[in-house]
């Protein structure tokens, strides 16, 4: 089967999430994954689209995030880029819940949602371009064959 | 105009805030707001039910852990019900059912509310 890609771009606002989200089901519907991994998609994808927004653009709306959905026999990946400040996932640390509720303060989960709803997670920068790729792996791949029958 | 709203309701003592659509960090003010108007209010026994919110991301379960400790202190809570499934895997997430009370109906939350000896 060849591959398949499929684009949207949006301005950097949350108002485009649900945009975002549509996208992505909509794609990986298509693609006939299960329900759950669909679920999965667009919660990373909202999450990574988030962070973006608020940490790479510093909420400044006047910017562009670029999607695409890439999708193989073996596997189903989101392609995220941006032209904003970078991620360094090494320094990243999940927060604890208590200590939020404690502190009253809500904010850095996404990261951690993402790492545990997907099955890969790359983060590269080349240039002014950072690029997080989430992929969703199919569970029979080499039952797929390409037609959208398993 | 978005697509996530909150209802408001009373049973009694009880504010229960019915959550439509998809809560994300677009939404997310809404319930923030709903919350606030229960504490302006001192409705501080808050039951959330959520048999129509489709969706759910970090920045709506952020509003619940920025609130809950206020809320309690207050001598009240925030009760979370009637979750679909799909939403309910996100609040697990996180760990949400360990610090958070998480019923399967309004019934039940109504009922928690009454067993922990706050007026009614």
């Amino acid at each position: 089967m060849a591959r398949s890609e499929h684009k949207i771009k949006i301005p950097s606002s949350t108002r485009y999430l649900e945009d975002v989200r549509r996208f992505v089901e909509k794609h990986a519907q298509a693609a006939n994954l299960p329900d759950d991994a669909v679920e999965k998609l667009k919660i990373a994808v909202d999450e990574a689209c988030t962070n973006i927004i608020k940490h790479a653009y510093q909420g400044d709306s006047h910017h562009n995030i670029d999607l695409a959905v890439i999708i193989a026999p073996d596997r189903f990946t989101v392609r995220i880029r941006d032209e904003g400040r970078r991620f360094d996932p090494s320094k990243y640390v999940a927060p604890n819940i208590l200590e939020s509720i404690k502190k009253r303060r809500a904010g850095g989960y996404g990261v951690h949602i993402i790492r545990q709803l997907m099955d890969q997670v790359e983060y590269r920068s080349q240039g002014k371009v950072n690029e997080v790729r989430l992929t969703k792996f199919r569970l029979s791949p080499e039952r797929y064959n390409g037609d959208g029958n398993l | 105009m978005s697509n996530f709203s909150v209802g408001f309701r009373s049973r009694g003592q009880v504010t229960v805030l019915e959550l439509k659509g998809e809560l994300d960090a677009h939404t997310a003010s809404e319930l923030e707001a709903a919350i606030q108007k229960c504490q302006q209010e001192q409705n501080h026994q808050i039951i959330v039910n959520g048999e129509n919110l489709q969706y759910i991301s970090s920045a709506g379960l952020g509003v619940f852990m920025a609130y809950i400790e206020e809320v309690r202190e207050n001598g009240g809570d925030i009760k979370i019900a009637s979750l679909q499934p799909k939403v309910y895997n996100v609040f697990d997430l996180l760990g949400f059912p360990m610090l958070f009370d998480i019923v399967a109906t309004e019934d039940e939350a109504f009922a928690n509310f009454q067993k922990n000896g706050t007026n009614d």
